[in-house]
């Protein structure tokens, strides 16, 4: 019970502190489930994304998701989700009521252009935080080279690329087996 | 009847996009010029995409809870607008929900086989390349809001932006909580802002 708690807890205090998008909450992740709580490992949050990249909706709810079940079981899926859902939903809920006032308020504006640095500073740690704990070799790079320029250059063609690079895993794992032998 | 239209609508926009919340934006685009183009006129929707960009919370959800609160406010007082907004979150997070508890479920009874073992092999460094193309969006957001020019470099903003990410991420490594980051670089926004520098 106290275990479920925390989950809803500190999915709650993530929800609250995300901007903009599911990537930005992957350093919130990290901090509060791997290093805080130690839930999951660094490891299994690159599989975590990796699975919520390529399963419908959106990333940071399938994260959430996953790392409660991985915590607590469908109960703690369920804290989880909850916990990262109920912020946004009471914030916007209140806001609908004052919307066009809030976009005119300066402060908020002003805020918004620190945070967005600040996010960005700690997209670039859980960035290099899952380059360390990803496969390395030539085949790894060229994934990540083509799976970066490709989603750079085109729109709209994630789920193509995460299709294209299981079976490049695939394909290149059976080639360098069979080299090997 | 407004109601489980909304829950319908955003539970097929749940499992139909796949790649997270901007993926979905064009989806809901669609939806709501289809169902509710005369409630949410296109601007009011773009509109609130920026407001969901300096609130907290996922992306996806923000514009379903948004929505949901319009066209359940529509329909009459305070409880129309929390019940359409409930309704509309919950039918864009029941599909993930659902579909990540067995795939959960499934990956821990095969993720030492060899099938899975190799595809993640291929997965994991794609991650890698998604997210660094996350952050290049959000790198040209920051430093060229209005697209690249060599004039950037005059600007008190580019530099001022640049310090903060010097600080933010060195604070990052030395593990510093991402919330206090958050709060830390929001201050400096606000303070910078009013001087006039950002």
């Amino acid at each position: 019970m106290k275990k479920l708690w925390q989950i809803f807890v500190s999915f709650f205090r993530i929800g609250a502190f995300t901007f903009g998008g599911g990537y930005a909450m992957i350093p919130l992740i990290q901090h509060e489930a791997v290093e805080k709580r130690k839930w999951v490992t660094d490891e299994d949050i690159l599989d975590i994304v990796a699975i919520a990249e390529s399963t419908p909706g959106p990333i940071a709810i399938n994260s959430a998701t996953f790392v409660g079940y991985r915590a607590a079981g469908v109960l703690g899926s369920a804290c989880a989700t909850l916990g990262v859902v109920l912020p946004s939903f009471v914030v916007i809920l209140a806001l609908s009521f004052v919307l066009s006032q809030f976009q005119d308020v300066q402060a908020v504006q002003y805020a918004f252009n620190g945070i967005r640095v600040g996010v960005l500073a700690l997209l670039v740690k859980a960035l290099w935080t899952m380059y360390t704990k990803s496969p390395k070799g030539w085949a790894a790079y060229v994934v990540m080279g083509v799976s970066f320029l490709l989603t750079a250059i085109f729109s709209d063609i994630v789920i193509y690329v995460i299709i294209g690079c299981a079976v490049f895993g695939i394909v290149t794992s059976r080639i360098m087996e069979r080299r090997a032998q | 009847m407004a109601f489980v239209e909304l829950f319908l609508t955003f539970f097929m926009i749940g499992i139909v996009t796949f790649g997270g919340g901007y993926a979905m934006l064009r989806m809901i685009q669609e939806q709501v010029a289809l169902r509710w183009g005369e409630l949410i006129p296109v601007e009011s929707l773009t509109n609130f995409v920026a407001v969901s960009e300096s609130t907290p919370g996922p992306f996806a959800i923000n514009m379903a809870t948004y929505v949901g609160s319009v066209v359940g406010g529509d329909q009459g007082g305070f409880g129309m607008t929390v019940l359409g907004s409930f309704c509309a979150t919950m039918g864009v997070v029941l599909p993930s929900f659902i579909v990540i508890l067995i795939v959960a479920k499934i990956y821990d009874r095969f993720r030492s086989s060899k099938l899975v073992k190799d595809a993640m092999s291929g997965l994991k460094p794609a991650v890698v390349g998604l997210l660094a193309n996350a952050i290049l969006g959000v790198l040209v957001e920051v430093f060229a809001p209005a697209g690249f020019a060599w004039s950037l470099f005059t600007t008190s903003a580019f530099y001022i932006s640049l310090g903060i990410f010097a600080v933010t991420v060195v604070l990052a490594f030395k593990k510093v909580h991402p919330i206090i980051l958050i709060c830390l670089s929001a201050v400096a926004g606000i303070a910078f802002g009013y001087l006039g520098w950002l």
